[in-house]
């Protein structure tokens, strides 16, 4: 069959689609700024001109109900949950859709209104073939939430009898089952306008309209980049992640095996709210002894990797570099992207193959640290590496497609058995009667011990970048961050901004080259008074705009080394990440990284990825012909797969 | 399809609106439509010189003159016959619509299954180029320039809702957009867009070749002008009539052999059912709206089936975006279906019918809040039709 372009189904065209209309303000100009008095029930506010109803509400702390609506989409008014009455409109009218131009009288809870939102509830219901006690997201549904705040107590329009769809779970990342969708489109939303993947399209009309991928193929098969955003924001059970939390409780339960798990840094800032904590309250030491109380053998720090791949990515941009300032030697282009995120991998093996050189061959920490699991740490406590099972809780749903690449067998053995979430991990502890906010604090297992403050700001968006530039900064100068940024805060790169740029001007007084690297570089001489250019991304829309800049030789294609983040906020906002999310979640969980990077300096402990001591003592004893050298690219480094876009 | 009387377009010479219109400043064409108090002949009667003088006072780089020629409304082939017949007067219109906004471009959405028509339509384009009627400078104005290009519809019939049309102009799927903003404030490609129907266009040259006060002179206070009509069901004379706004539905029923009727449906299946003791009523927008369909009903029809018949069509047509729309006219015509079958409770009805209220005020298009418009009206005025109930247990 001819070769088409999946996404969106049937229009052929890139799935962009114009930012929200809601905000859209007829005759703009001197209207922009303006504020407008908008009575909603009692309370009567001045807003700006375009404010929507609902934003008004919530201003002035008035409830309206919402289910298709989604703090980090653009506006559907498709669910009509949030209908309001509006004086002078003959027709109810969505809040989330409603901007506000004129003086406006809303009233939200009206007798028709209050039929209206409850006949939608019991129409929803009526085609929902949920079955909330064998949901995993029973108390934590949108649309449960709303039947309940309605007082549904019966299928006044019926119900489904059986499903009419068949589950697919041929994805690693995301099963989707279409019997729980209700059609709010935000996976939609999420995978055509945030993400600008464009997997998930409406297709069909009437009754027949379901959410489906290009022919309705297996998820597996499609341009799916596995970021997951589309499970954070869907309101009810219809996705979810491929959860192997039976296999590891099999694995736990098997006396036979030597059961390990390492841990991300996002996951410790959101699991709290797992548990009905404030976001961005930290659990990482509580969890530690949770996760030992579950069972699992030993609890290791993804830190430690995060660490790893500075000094091994840190490398190798300096080699690239070297190559191509010095040498004349572009076979290794620059910029050189960085390559922790599996989701911003698949994006790039899709959209951009013709980029891949750029990528970083680092395999992410997660896969550096299953490779070294099932060799150095096996070597050294004489463990048989094939009864090792190694478990990665991650933020992420893409880790789980990742460890699942065929590649991913340096060790000799699949080098991370598992990927599991932030929530499949809660879920674990919930399961085992652990109390997780009582915990007694605990440290993470030698010999990869606790790692530094820069691997930990691995989890927000920027923090690689920062990590990465504490230490070429110290390399480089011979001299501290903390001559050049207070606290070694390198604040440029930090934020939520979704395309950044930084500079660091390298002095004309450079250091000597440390001794890790000698044998690769000879001196700095050559990066006398340079300016390193680096740019931070984060959410593959964002991560388009940058790829078509440097496509058009724009500001990015100067840069030296790029960050790409898949998703909005870093992994900190990653598809395994607790549900909901929205930017006031996202920066609670960035404070919370922070504060733990900035922790590890006030207990002393290092905050750079070249200070941590079991880095230091890994390159001593066992990749002992240094970073970038033969072992550390069997083991740590990997290579990708150009995929294009075209599904036969 | 026979025109059954006479049209007054056949009597209006061709292009003489758009010289007259060329003559006048903008203001004037927009002030003559406006004077004519003429209102969409689309279906939702909005005030046509009103919606020129929003897209004319709108700002925008572009803008654009785009002319609905979806007839997709079940009983509507009235377009059908101008497109036809009088097919310059369409684009005479959409030219003059064009001078009065200042748009430059027009396009005309074709009904997928008038794709036969395409053909007679570019060259009546085309022949308009050659004659200065389109293109630069047209009649000799100099600066005046404007073109009209053919678009053709896929078959959706949500895809005749304005926004739906031009989200399928811009290669989506047909959806209707939130509104506000408005098209012509925001439309294709978020520019100023007019969006009228054929039959408006073609009463545009009219009003300019005629003055308003001869359109005004037709009708009644709020409704003036003449308007076609696709009269089509239980008569003896199916076919386009004119009438002046305003005139009973008796009367359509007299001139087009359908007395005996039991009910007609007005505006199609999004239209509302009247029944023989309400045949006084008027076809107008005060009382009785219509985009042009009047299906007759003739005394041995069963209207649950009318009913049902319709509500299929909206279950299919149905865009499928929006919850009340897309779910609640599958419960009406279980609904209906149960009623056919005696097995729906009186509680069962009574909620039917406050369901049919919700779809009408919590739908976000038009197809939504209209699609109850026969159901209820039909339950409402053919209670005797709806079989006894047998009494059965509400589902759990
Ligand atoms: C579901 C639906 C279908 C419609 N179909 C048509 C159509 O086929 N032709 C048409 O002119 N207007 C149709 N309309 C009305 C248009 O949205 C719009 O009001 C009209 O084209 C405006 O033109 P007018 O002001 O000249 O009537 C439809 C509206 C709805 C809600
Ligand atoms: S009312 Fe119907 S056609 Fe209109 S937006 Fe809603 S689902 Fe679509």
């Amino acid at each position: 069959m001819r070769q088409q372009d999946p996404p969106p189904a049937g229009t052929g065209h890139a799935p962009v689609r114009r930012p929200s209309q809601a905000t859209d303000v007829p005759h703009g100009g001197d209207l922009i700024g303006a504020l407008v008095s908008v009575t909603i029930d009692d309370h009567t506010v001045k807003v700006p001109v375009g404010t929507t109803i609902l934003d008004a509400a919530r201003r002035v702390g008035v409830h309206i109900p919402t289910l298709c609506h989604h703090d980090d989409l653009c506006v559907a008014g498709v669910c009509r949950v949030c209908v309001v009455e509006v004086e002078g409109q003959r027709t109810l009218q969505a809040s989330c859709a409603y901007p506000i131009t004129q003086p406006t009288t809303v009233r939200t809870h009206t007798r028709q209104v209050r039929q209206a939102r409850r006949h939608i509830i019991d129409l929803l219901l009526s085609e929902h073939a949920g079955e909330c006690t064998t949901c995993f997201r029973n108390g934590n549904c949108e649309l449960q939430a709303l039947a309940k705040e309605y007082g549904v107590d019966s299928f006044r329009f019926g119900r489904p009898d059986r499903p009419r769809h068949k589950v697919d779970r041929s994805s690693h990342a995301v099963v989707r089952d279409m019997n729980k969708c209700v059609l709010c489109r935000r996976c939609v939303r999420t995978c055509i306008d945030l993400q600008e993947v464009g997997v998930l399209e409406a297709v069909g009309r009437g009754e027949a309209t379901t959410i489906a991928t290009y022919l309705d193929k297996p998820l597996a098969e499609m341009i799916c980049i596995n970021c997951g955003q589309c499970i954070n924001r869907c309101p009810t059970g219809a996705l979810r992640a491929n959860d192997p939390t039976d296999e590891v409780w099999a694995a736990i339960d098997d006396p036979t095996k030597h059961v390990v798990i390492q841990t991300a840094p996002s996951p410790r800032a959101g699991i709290g709210e797992e548990f009905g904590l404030e976001p961005g309250t930290p659990m990482t030491w509580e969890m530690n002894t949770a996760l030992r109380r579950c069972g699992f053998d030993k609890v290791f720090d993804t830190n430690f990797t995060a660490d790893l791949t500075i000094i091994e990515e840190g490398t190798e941009l300096v080699l690239r570099l070297h190559k191509n300032l010095v040498q004349g030697d572009s076979s290794l282009p620059l910029p050189q992207f960085t390559s922790c995120s599996p989701g911003w991998i698949k994006y790039v093996e899709h959209f951009y193959p013709q980029y891949l050189p750029h990528v970083s061959t680092c395999k992410s920490p997660q896969q550096m640290f299953g490779a070294l699991i099932k060799t150095w740490y096996a070597q050294l406590h004489g463990i048989d590496p094939a009864g090792i099972v190694s478990v990665a809780l991650m933020p992420c749903s893409a880790k789980k497609f990742e460890c699942n690449r065929p590649e991913m067998c340096d060790s000799g053995y699949k080098d991370v058995d598992y990927g599991l979430t932030t929530r499949e991990l809660a879920q674990m502890i919930r399961e085992a009667g652990i109390h997780l906010t009582e915990m007694p604090r605990s440290d993470f297992d030698d010999p990869f011990g606790t790692a530094s403050g820069s691997g930990v700001i691995f989890g927000a968006t920027g923090g690689v970048m920062e990590a990465a530039l504490r230490s070429v900064i110290e390399f480089v100068t011979g001299k501290k961050v903390e001559d050049f940024y207070a606290h070694a805060d390198i604040v440029p790169v930090r934020g939520f901004e979704g395309c950044r740029h930084a500079e660091v001007q390298i002095p004309k007084e450079v250091g000597p080259v440390p001794g890790l690297i000698r044998h690769l570089v000879p001196d700095w001489n050559w990066l006398k008074g340079a300016t390193l250019k680096v740019g931070v991304v984060h959410g593959t829309a964002n991560a388009r705009k940058v790829m078509e800049d440097i496509k058009a030789g724009g500001p990015f294609s100067q840069c030296h080394f790029i960050e790409f983040m898949a998703c909005p906020g870093g992994c900190l906002g990653g598809g395994g990440q607790p549900i909901p999310t929205g930017p006031a979640i996202r920066a609670a969980r960035a404070r919370a990284i922070y504060a733990e990077d900035a922790a590890y300096g006030e207990a002393g402990k290092a905050r750079k990825s070249h200070d941590n001591p079991a880095v230091l003592r890994l390159y001593q004893e066992f990749l002992t012909d240094g970073p970038c050298g033969h072992k550390s690219h069997h083991l740590l480094h990997t290579h990708y797969t150009p995929r294009g876009k075209y599904i036969g | 399809m026979t025109i059954c009387n006479d049209m007054t377009l056949a009597a209006i010479e061709p292009d003489a609106g758009l010289a007259a219109a060329l003559k006048l400043d903008r203001a004037g064409v927009i002030g003559e439509i406006r004077r004519s108090g003429m209102k969409g002949r689309g279906g939702a009667g909005f005030p046509t010189g009103v919606k020129w003088n929003l897209a004319a006072a709108a700002q925008g780089d572009r803008k654009f003159i785009v002319c609905n020629a979806d007839e997709g409304e079940p009983g509507t082939f009235k377009d059908r016959v101008i497109l036809t017949e009088w097919p310059g007067r369409v684009f005479e219109g959409m030219t003059i619509a064009g001078y009065a906004v200042g748009a430059t471009e027009g396009i005309l959405y074709l009904r997928g299954e008038y794709a036969y028509l395409r053909h007679g339509l570019e060259q009546c384009l085309a022949k308009r180029r050659e004659e200065h009627l389109l293109g630069n400078d047209i009649c000799g104005k100099t600066g005046f320039g404007f073109d009209v290009r053919i678009h053709m519809g896929a078959g959706a019939y949500v895809c005749g809702e304005e926004t739906a049309l031009i989200e399928s102009l811009e290669g989506r799927r047909g959806e209707a957009r939130n509104r506000p903003p408005f098209p012509v404030n925001t439309g294709l490609g978020g520019m100023p867009t007019i969006v009228n129907n054929v039959e408006t266009f073609a009463w545009a040259t009219a009003i300019l070749a005629r003055g308003a006060d001869w359109f005004k002179a037709i009708g009644t206070e709020q409704s003036t002008g003449p308007k076609m009509l696709s009269v089509s069901g239980d008569v003896e004379r199916p076919g386009v009539y004119e009438f002046p706004l305003g005139t009973p539905i008796r009367e359509v029923l007299r001139a087009a052999g359908g007395e005996d009727a039991k009910a007609v449906v007005v505006g199609g299946a999004s239209g509302q059912c009247v029944p023989a003791n309400r045949f006084a009523r008027t076809v107008s927008y005060e009382d009785v709206a219509t985009g042009g369909a009047v299906i007759v009903f003739g005394p041995g029809r069963n209207m649950l089936d009318v009913a049902e018949n319709f509500l299929e069509f909206f279950v299919d047509e149905s865009c499928g975006q929006c919850t009340p729309c897309r779910i609640g006219n599958v419960k009406l015509l279980e609904g209906v279906r149960r009623l056919k079958r005696g097995e729906c409770s009186t509680q069962q009805l009574r909620e039917l019918r406050a369901l049919g209220e919700t779809m009408r005020v919590a739908s976000k298009c038009g197809l939504g809040q209209s699609s109850p418009n026969a159901f209820l009206s039909i339950i409402e005025h053919f209670r005797r039709e709806i079989p006894s109930r047998v009494p059965v247990t509400v589902e759990a």
